[in-house]
């Protein structure tokens, strides 16, 4: 068999394996190593599959690949519409990359309801791959509130003390935001007929849809309102540091590393893409809340006792990055902010690992219980720099091609931002480096760290992947820009026209 | 049975009386009635403590045997006994729905009815005669027919949520549902007498002819509004809600289950015919405030309740709600909305209840959210299935309540009601909340005090399967049922003009 044949099913299978395996894990006895181990074949087998997508991508080419198009339910006029362009592509595999190392991670530390918890984690990666890969809104949507019931069921149901609250505001949060985007894409459905992305699209841009130029402004608005919580953007930001601090580590990881991508993907695709205009109108007051985001972000994450609550605020900080880059409408912010999603993923998605390690053992995040850690751990020191100093964005590594790219593309656009951006850039490695002092250098102040031991073999195996990636990323960005380029171009293709038209006027 | 072809010539001397196909369309009915009356002579004859498997065993099988006489009824589309009766694809739609919804509840109460020590035999028969009416609320359109049938059903309700004799709280739900109840009816009737005064005419068909004819006058609308107060009580829609709490506390919850679901839906039936066949737009704003309260109340009601019973009450208040606002929104759509609603209302909510029965013990004792900390750990089956159908209700996608609040809104969007969606959406995204504080003592909080969860046995289990696989299956694939739903709709909407065809319409042949 041609590995070809698969361009036609591989989505549906990377999208699929994970919610199939989940399924059979119901019926699989409650031997917890049994379970583990099926979820982490299971797992594997996924991000094998979604390899396939990077490796037969072609690269120049702009429109979505390995598109498949079948007709669901035909009144309303919904397809089971998938496919991937440069912008979806590298998060699809982001997802299926931690998705086994959340699975490592989680090894030893969840010792009861072993079987609910990987079920629950292979229905999430299904739910996550698939809001990036339909291209249906419906289907989109779909997805969309179908990662909200696992992602709140492993807070509530692993997480630690004030677990319910953390859950049930995640829930509320994000399931209030997303029915204005309900309702936004229910208007498109009515005056266009269609729920498919490219169908849409091409109807705005001709200026076919009726009553449109009326309604743009507030479908524009409720597709954003819905991102902007699951970004978080300020001021909506308040559900993450809970939803982080109580959430077990794995679902930290694919909080941070997947789900607050989903928001930033979403304004990407849907309100650059359907709205060009009113992006551009807007795009002022997003792009002033996002600096706030990324100052306050990292101004908050610098005077957090907690080390969990710390990576959380600098979250904010780091996606203010994306939302400024997508903002600014020019090629290098648009790069940049691709890729800063994808490097923050993984190295904080990191960082949630190596901090999940430490609650481990001691059942704290509380920065002052440590101290003199690098003696008595060195190797779970040294994996720790590596990924502070990608976080902070260290050059050679991940993070600094990312905000170095959303800062030019900034700067093009709007300078004095750029400016007040870049304070955000030594905010971070302040914090970052300033909490990585405070628990590794010095005396050892606590008795009990001294008989702390070292990284174990599965959390090694789940770690070291992401110190690899963050370098590769950092030395070698063009093996992921070169797919995301073209992709950013075309997203920007109206605007383009859009500034042309003007200077034409 | 000479008659039966249908079309083949009648001597004029016998055209008076009632033909083969005028009672084979109201078959189902007549069937009901019959298993109703053998449960009610066999009652008294056999042993107390052995008739209670008996018994439920005949209402079942009236139940399934009435669901198979459906489809002769749909072989014989068109109007019956001098047109006070009409099959069509809508009724035959809402008969197989309440039938169905019966034959559920009474597998979901046999259990119950054990555990409760609660005689059997009238319970049985008065389910059964309620679904007669019920049914015949689906299809019939002489309005006088139709305010029987609507006692009928009433009449066996009020008994039925007075069966807990032992508990005060019960026989209070029975008064007050009852005081309550004819009073709503009284409305009812009140506005058939109005509209008589107004057109001439009791059918719905001819009313709706004589009102396109002219201008419609001002008390055939005042008549309309009496007859969406009436029904607006059975359905639970706000301002007429307020008994709805009080008595879905005090009433066995099996019955609660097929009081939320059968009763209504049969009302919103006839609300469907007379609001959209008579089409008065007059009352536009009245069903759009109505929506909008149900769906408000509701929620913000449902927001303290700590009693699962009084919850799920308010709950079905803000669901009336929804389905209120497809009937704001244009016929075509709208109707096709509210039926897929009502059908995926029915599965999700008898579902949510059979557990909910189950859990109750003797003396429905746990009842309170308290009592359901823990549950997922002590029966992880139960609580899987409760969680399902609440996450149904919240409308989260792979469950019918999903496509149900999609298919309302999208109809309301697409009539332009963007205020009226935007006040449903944030409805549903604010009314998720208290169907979370389930799951979430379910999954998340630790059990308090012991509550003793019997095993399940087959007749409750299966119940609760059919609700589960009716549930994810109209949130997988809910374009059949949906289809269904749209072309007997257009049957509904555009009938009125012409005389009925005797011969089978397309549509209903071709789908059943």
């Amino acid at each position: 068999m041609n590995i070809r044949d698969l361009d036609q099913v591989i989505l549906t299978l990377v999208t699929f394996v994970p919610l199939a395996g989940g399924l059979l894990l119901t019926f699989l006895p409650r031997r917890d190593r049994d379970i583990r181990i099926f979820a982490l074949v299971i797992s594997l087998l996924t991000f094998v599959l979604s390899l396939h997508l990077p490796v037969y991508f072609h690269r120049v080419r702009a429109g979505f690949q390995y598109e498949i198009d079948r007709q669901w339910i035909s009144t309303p006029n919904i397809h089971y519409h998938m496919g991937v362009d440069g912008i979806s592509l590298w998060l699809v595999v982001l997802t299926t990359f931690l998705t086994p190392l959340c699975v490592l991670i989680s090894w030893t530390s969840i010792r009861e309801r072993v079987k609910e918890f990987f079920i629950l984690l292979l229905i999430l990666e299904t739910a996550l791959v698939g809001v990036f890969t339909s291209l249906d809104l419906f289907l989109f949507y779909f997805f969309w509130e179908a990662t909200l019931i696992p992602m709140a069921l492993l807070i509530g149901m692993f997480g630690h003390e004030r677990k319910v609250y953390a859950a049930v505001k995640f829930f509320m949060y994000t399931m209030i935001g997303s029915v204005f985007m309900l309702a936004a894409i229910l208007w498109l459905y009515a005056h266009t007929g269609s729920f498919d992305f490219v169908v849409i699209r091409d109807q705005i841009a001709s200026g076919a849809v009726p009553k449109f130029p009326a309604a743009a402004q507030w479908l524009f608005l409720g597709f954003f309102l819905a991102f902007a919580v699951k970004v978080p953007l300020f001021p909506f930001h308040t559900w993450l540091p809970d939803a982080h601090v109580e959430a077990p580590t794995a679902g930290s990881v694919l909080l941070a590393g997947v789900l607050l991508k989903m928001g930033t993907y979403g304004m990407l695709r849907f309100n650059l893409g359907l709205f060009p205009e009113q992006a551009r109108r807007n795009a002022s007051w997003i792009m002033v809340l996002a600096l706030i985001g990324i100052i306050y972000g990292a101004l908050v994450a610098m005077v957090q006792p907690n080390v969990k609550k710390l990576i959380a605020y600098s979250s904010v900080s780091h996606l203010g990055f994306v939302v400024l880059g997508i903002f600014s409408f020019t090629q290098a912010g648009l790069d940049g902010a691709m890729f800063v999603m994808l490097a923050h993923g993984i190295s904080t998605g990191g960082l949630f690992m190596l901090a999940g390690i430490l609650h481990e053992r001691r059942h704290t995040y509380e920065i002052k219980e440590f101290g003199g850690l690098a003696s008595i751990m060195p190797l779970y020191a040294a994996l720790f720099l590596v990924i502070v100093l990608a976080s902070a964005g260290l050059p050679l590594m991940n993070g600094f091609v990312g905000e170095f790219l959303v800062l030019s593309g900034t700067f093009e656009a709007k300078a004095v931002f750029a400016i007040l951006a870049a304070t955000g850039v030594i905010w971070s490695s302040v914090y970052l480096l300033w909490m990585y002092q405070r628990v590794f250098y010095g005396k050892v102040t606590h008795e009990v760290n001294n008989s702390l031991t070292d990284l174990s073999g599965y959390e090694k195996w789940a770690v070291w992947p992401c110190a690899v990636t963050a370098l590769v990323m950092g030395v070698a960005p063009i093996l992921w820009l070169g797919a995301i380029d073209p992709a950013v171009q075309a997203a920007l293709n109206p605007f383009t026209r859009l500034a042309s038209r003007l200077v034409g006027q | 049975m000479i008659f039966l072809a249908i079309g083949h010539p009648v001597p004029a001397y016998l055209q008076a009386l009632p033909q083969s196909s005028d009672y084979a369309r109201i078959l189902p009915e007549i069937v009901l009635s019959i298993f109703g009356m053998v449960v009610m002579m066999l009652e008294p004859l056999i042993d107390e403590r052995k008739s209670q498997k008996l018994l439920a065993g005949i209402a079942l099988a009236g139940a399934l045997t009435a669901l198979a006489s459906v489809w002769f009824m749909a072989q014989n589309p068109g109007q019956a006994f001098w047109n006070m009766v009409q099959v069509d694809g809508f009724s035959i739609f809402f008969h197989v729905l309440i039938i169905g919804i019966v034959a559920v509840s009474i597998l979901s109460s046999y259990e119950y009815m054990g555990v409760q020590r609660i005689r059997a035999g009238e319970y049985y028969a008065l389910v059964l005669f309620g679904a007669v009416g019920m049914a015949l609320m689906s299809s019939a359109i002489e309005l006088v027919l139709i305010f029987i049938a609507l006692e009928i059903s009433s009449i066996s309700s009020y008994v039925l949520a007075g069966f807990r004799r032992r508990e005060a709280s019960s026989t209070e739900a029975s008064l007050k549902y009852f005081l309550l109840g004819s009073f709503a009816t009284a409305f009812f009737l009140y506005g058939v007498a109005l509209m008589f005064g107004a057109t001439g005419h009791t059918n719905i068909n001819e009313i709706s002819q004589t009102l396109l004819a002219g201008q419609v006058p001002l008390l055939a609308v005042l008549a309309v509004a009496f007859m969406f107060v009436g029904l607006g009580f059975k359905v639970a829609a706000a301002p007429f809600h307020v008994w709805t709490p009080d008595v879905y506390e005090g009433a066995p919850a099996p019955v609660v289950g097929l009081m939320s679901t059968a009763p209504k839906a049969a009302a919103f039936a006839v609300l469907l015919r007379i609001v959209f066949v008579v089409n008065v737009h007059a009352i536009f704003w009245v069903i759009w405030v109505a929506a909008a309260l149900s769906m408000t109340l509701g929620n913000l009601g449902a927001f303290v309740q700590n009693n699962i019973k009084r919850l799920l009450a308010y709950s079905s208040i803000a669901h009336a709600g929804y389905v209120l606002v497809a009937f704001a929104a244009a016929p075509a759509a709208g109707t096709s909305a509210v039926m897929f609603y009502l059908s995926c209302y029915a599965a999700m909510n008898v579902g949510a209840f059979a557990v909910v029965s189950h859990f109750a013990n003797a003396g429905e004792r746990y009842v309170t959210l308290e009592d359901y900390a823990g549950l997922g750990r002590s029966s992880p089956l139960l609580a899987a299935a409760l969680t399902i159908f609440l996450l149904s209700l919240i409308g989260i996608p792979m469950t019918g309540g999903f496509f149900a609040k999609f298919y309302v809104f999208s109809a309301a969007v697409r009539s332009n009601l963007i205020w009226l969606t935007i006040i449903g959406v944030l409805n549903g995204g604010v009314g998720a909340y208290y169907y979370l504080r389930i799951i979430v003592a379910m999954y998340m909080k630790e059990t308090r005090r012991e509550v003793p969860v019997a095993p399940v046995s087959f007749a409750p289990r299966l119940a609760i399967a059919v609700c589960l696989i009716v549930t994810i299956y109209l949130g997988v694939f809910p374009g059949s049922v949906l289809q269904y739903a749209q072309d007997s709709a257009q049957q509904l909407v555009q009938q009125p003009l012409s005389p009925i065809p005797s011969k089978p319409a397309p549509a209903a042949a071709a789908t059943l």
